[in-house]
């Protein structure tokens, strides 16, 4: 197992590079053997998976440019390795939903680079090496927007990148700076992230540093005002560039801000604690409101995605452990639920061609099977006690209370919010006397799109009543981090506030 | 009555000049082989021109003498051997698209190769000197052979573009004998080394003849480099030329340019005058930024990759405002990457080039053209898509490193707010590359007959790509070697 991490990485971009052989009868069988492969390897990673160490594992580490400081370095720890099981099983089952004919092996193909890209995203220690995949997942998303979309595809894509590209040029000079900041204080060249990890920054620097690679990580998560790419994005994008965009990219935004924001930056980020929790806030409040004005099915659940992220980005700066373990199992709850739903309405579009709400209703009676898994989805999402959504809200929330309680029941108000809109939603699309004629004829789900849907059904219910193994070993790693992030801190404030939110009644 | 001079050979350090006489007898060699041969093949011509083109690199590489070199006016130093170096591959590289598909009237013809020949001896002179009228001579020898190069393309555009580049290289030839007067007025020399000391012995007095001098030379060197505002000749000259010259100008006049400008610039930014800091500042600001924004509403491929390259020219004058070691390694290392990228976009459209103006009156390569070309020919598609992204500056492609290295020099040098400004140019300049992708993956083809985009396609010509696409995506690896190697060279000549 000393290579694994290499070898989950690259596999699917040397599978996707064979994919050019294949031929375009057999190329959906080919994907889905690929990811089936790759998710059977992230899952042999978890077994491998030291549960006792909070550090990280499987470490590869080799020079590729020494002079400058870069190298090759990955290592898995708790924190990633789940976002890591995700991204492979949430490939796996949208390959598995996929039933685009059109150039499917180009999509395919472009699918398995984009796995690359992710998986390497959260796998990557080294920062130019981390900047490089973050960029180049762009490249495959783009082309599976623009390509396969619908009407206004193209500039839907165009928006996507330029957005996301834009945002991160700055994180670049961030970086950059980070790295010379490391050459100063120390006479050597890294831009290794454990490395930095021990750099201490002052204040007034790191709150300069912290906005670079804020920017970047808001766009991506999207935090307001920075998410108007996404409606349009999901909006027109394929389905299964709807159930990896929400399901993984975004997630690559607030595993930013856990894995560099917080740890680099303890003392900017107290700092700006404050200004973020309120952007927060408004996410989760305004995403509900406007989810609760779409007439569009898909668009209901992007702006419920941005309602759902501001929860995360709010448990993420609780500065506490409940608050930061509970950000990243909501983004592995989030990643299957949303991912579900997108598929979900990719399978009624199907059917009927229009993702209009007032296009349905009493479609329950028609399609029993698909409104049931919907339902059970919809609860996930809204966050019912036993699913998987209910325990990453409560615990991000729970965590956010010991910083601020008036601002904890605010955003609480967006579960109730959330219950609205999605009850609405369904309501008009499943309920009701069946006002179409040709909704009368919709047949049920399919065999392959039970075969996707089944296994994320029950892992809403199995991780939702039993979260322990996931749980525990998030919390090993943040709370690693939490300590490291009060023993660097540069202001006996941040200090304080750290252990304060960490410990109850003020003491540890 | 004038004393008689007496020189010894030896001091002249005559292996100094070998790698440009090659080149001078290999030309006028062309010329004689034409006088009694009549109708050669092009390919001959290229293959024999490429030959002695690797033999002038290898004099380059092989030289080890002291770096002055007859009567002192060669200056053989690591920058020098480095740009050489720029510049031979570049040419080794750039000659053989002669080879492709269609016949073109200019390879036919000896001329061609010889006047070729001579103008890299000009680009080589440029950036083995320090002496400023040698440096003159070099650069209208180039200058010259290059207009008629263009010419020789014999289309009405490519006269257009040979005059227009004439009349703007004239001026600024006149620029550049005025500046050099300047300075040998206010220091009673030609040699950079000496004004320099000249003008640091007092103190850089009178201000107001330095920043003219200064002034026209940056004028001067501006329209070599395609500085804005002296940018505009490029798009109509760069249009006007064969896709293959275009590519070759973006590259090579301008390192032998961006030698001459370390050369001078450094030495006056050392100065301390903040005011001549302010006006190169200025100068690559704008560049930078402008001509990324002109790129952005270009309807025509070459053009838009004209202004890409009046950019990138840009951030490399960035290099050169910055002026440590770092930043200067960063220059070659940018250039030499650039250089590959650059080789495989202006050969793709040379290979996609069809002899009538299918797609629009007025452009020859108008983005339309190249409308779902995913569709018709993947593999083109692919690799022009790559070298896109990475003249983008995409990781990890190739231009990338370079910028990387340029951007990190910025921020060592604290000049962060042109790390910034060169970042957000980066993002700017990412629509209109992708402007290029968006055609070829997201819509639909005009038409489906791949041949009417590979009349021109030949394997030369798809070796060339192949081996600029192969260093474009594993650039990464390149980094370091090439890291180490500019390094120690601009590190021994001090920059």
């Amino acid at each position: 197992m000393d290579h694994i991490l290499s070898l989950i990485i690259f596999f699917p971009f040397v599978a996707g590079l064979f994919g050019f052989l294949v031929n375009k009868d057999s190329v959906r069988a080919y994907g889905i053997s690929v990811s089936a492969i790759e998710f059977l390897l992230t899952l042999v990673l978890w077994v491998g998976f030291d549960s006792s160490n909070a550090g990280y594992q499987f470490v590869e580490y080799t020079a590729l440019i020494p002079s400058f400081g870069m190298s090759y370095y990955l290592g898995v720890d708790g924190i990633s390795l789940f976002l890591v099981i995700l991204t492979s099983l949430m490939t796996m089952i949208s390959l598995i939903a996929l039933n685009i004919e059109k150039d499917a092996k180009n999509l395919i193909i472009s699918v398995l680079f984009l796995e690359m890209t992710m998986v390497g995203v959260f796998l990557i220690l080294d920062v130019i090496l981390f900047y490089s995949f973050w960029e180049l997942s762009l490249v495959p998303m783009l082309y599976i927007i623009g390509a396969w979309g619908s009407a206004r595809r193209v500039y839907a894509a165009i928006k996507f990148f330029l957005y996301t590209f834009a945002g991160s040029v700055l994180m670049l000079v961030g970086i950059l700076y980070m790295g010379f900041l490391y050459h100063e204080a120390t006479g050597i060249w890294s831009f290794a992230l454990p490395d930095w990890y021990l750099l201490q920054i002052p204040l007034q620097m790191q709150l300069w540093l912290f906005g670079a690679f804020f920017l970047a990580f808001a766009i991506k998560v999207p935090m307001f005002p920075f998410h108007t790419w996404l409606p349009y994005a999901h909006g027109q994008a394929p389905t299964i560039g709807s159930i990896i965009l929400a399901a993984v990219l975004l997630k690559m935004g607030s595993y930013g801000f856990v894995r560099f924001s917080l740890p680099l930056f303890p003392d900017a980020s107290v700092y700006f604690l404050m200004p973020i929790a309120i952007i927060a806030i408004i996410m989760v409040i305004y995403g509900a409101m406007v989810a609760y004005a779409q007439e569009d099915m898909k668009q209901v659940i992007a702006y419920s995605s941005i309602s759902h992220m501001g929860i995360v980005v709010l448990g993420t700066f609780a500065m506490n452990a409940e608050g930061i373990t509970g950000s990243i199992f909501l983004m592995l709850s989030h990643g299957i639920v949303s991912g579900a739903l997108f598929m979900l309405v990719g399978v009624i579009y199907d059917r009927r061609h229009t993702k209009l709400m007032s296009e349905f209703g009493g479609i329950a009676s028609v399609m029993p099977n698909f409104a049931t898994i919907y339902g059970i989805m919809l609860m996930a999402s809204v966050g019912l006690p036993l699913s998987v959504g209910f325990v990453g809200e409560f615990l991000s929330l729970v965590g956010f209370y010991k910083v601020n309680w008036v601002m904890t029941l605010m955003a609480g108000s967006g579960i109730i919010l959330g219950a609205v809109y999605m009850l609405n939603l369904y309501k008009k699309s499943f309920f009701g006397p069946i006002t179409h004629e040709e909704n009368r004829t919709l047949k049920d789900l399919n065999g392959k799109e039970l075969t996707a849907l089944i296994p994320l059904v029950a892992l809403v219910v199995i991780l939702g009543v039993f979260p322990k193994p996931v749980l525990s070993t998030i919390d090993m790693s943040v709370k690693k981090m939490l300590s490291l992030m009060e023993q660097k801190a540069v202001e006996n404030d941040t200090r304080d506030l750290i252990i304060n939110v960490n410990s109850i009644g003020g003491k540890r | 009555m004038l004393e008689p001079i007496s020189i010894n050979v030896a001091s002249l350090n005559l292996p100094a000049l070998l790698p440009m006489a090659i080149l001078t007898l290999g030309a006028l060699g062309i010329i004689c082989v034409d006088l009694a041969v009549k109708k050669l093949n092009r390919s001959f011509y290229t293959m024999i021109s490429v030959l002695f083109i690797l033999l002038d690199l290898g004099a380059v590489i092989g030289y080890n003498g002291p770096t002055r070199g007859f009567f002192d006016v060669l200056l053989i130093d690591g920058i020098a051997i480095i740009a050489q170096v720029i510049i031979l591959v570049a040419s080794a590289f750039f000659l053989p698209l002669s080879l492709s598909n269609r016949h073109f009237k200019e390879f036919e013809m000896a001329e061609f190769y010889a006047l070729f020949l001579f103008m890299i001896v000009g680009f080589q002179f440029m950036v083995v000197s320090d002496n400023l009228i040698l440096i003159f001579i070099g650069l209208e020898t180039a200058s010259l052979s290059l207009y008629t190069l263009i010419a020789l393309h014999n289309r009405a555009k490519a006269f257009e573009a040979a005059i227009k580049y004439f009349t703007m290289g004239a001026l600024a030839a006149g620029f550049y004998t005025l500046s050099a007067l300047i300075f040998y007025a206010l220091t009673g020399s030609v040699e950079i080394s000496q004004i320099e000391w000249a003008l640091v012995d007092r103190n850089f007095e009178p201000l107001v003849g330095v920043l003219a001098g200064t002034v026209f030379m940056i004028a001067a060197l501006g329209f070599k480099l395609s500085l804005v505002p002296s940018h505009t000749w490029t798009p109509d000259v760069y249009e006007g030329s064969s896709a293959p010259l275009a590519g070759y100008m973006s590259v090579v006049p301008k390192i032998a340019g961006f030698i001459v400008a370390m050369r001078l610039f450094e030495m006056l930014i050392l100065s301390g005058v903040v005011w001549l800091e302010n006006v190169l500042y200025a100068s690559v600001v704008i560049t930078m930024t402008l001509a990324n924004i002109t790129a952005l509403v270009q309807e025509d491929v070459k053009r838009m990759l004209a202004f890409s390259s009046i950019s990138h020219a840009g951030f490399i004058m960035g290099a050169i405002l910055i002026g440590t070691t770092q930043a200067n390694v960063a220059l070659f290392l940018y250039w030499v990457l650039f250089m590959f990228t650059n080789l495989g976009a202006f050969t793709m459209l040379w290979i996609v080039r069809h002899q009538k103006n299918l797609w629009d009156e007025r452009y020859q390569h108008p983005f339309t053209k190249f409308s779902g070309m995913v569709k018709i020919m993947p593999i083109t598609a692919t690799i022009m898509g790559v070298f896109m992204f990475a003249l983008a500056g995409m990781p990890p492609f190739s231009v990338f490193w370079g910028k990387l290295y340029l951007i990190s020099a910025a921020v060592n040098a604290q000049f962060i707010y042109l790390a910034v400004i060169m970042a957000v140019n980066s993002a700017i300049a990412v629509y209109y590359y992708m402007k290029l992708v968006v055609y070829m993956f997201l819509k639909e083809p005009v038409s489906n007959d791949a041949a009417i985009y590979e009349t021109n396609a030949s394997t030369p010509l798809k070796i060339i790509v192949g081996f600029a696409a192969v260093v474009t995506i594993s650039a990464v690896v390149l980094v370091e070697p090439l890291l180490n190697i500019i390094t120690k060279y601009v590190t021994a000549s001090g920059f």
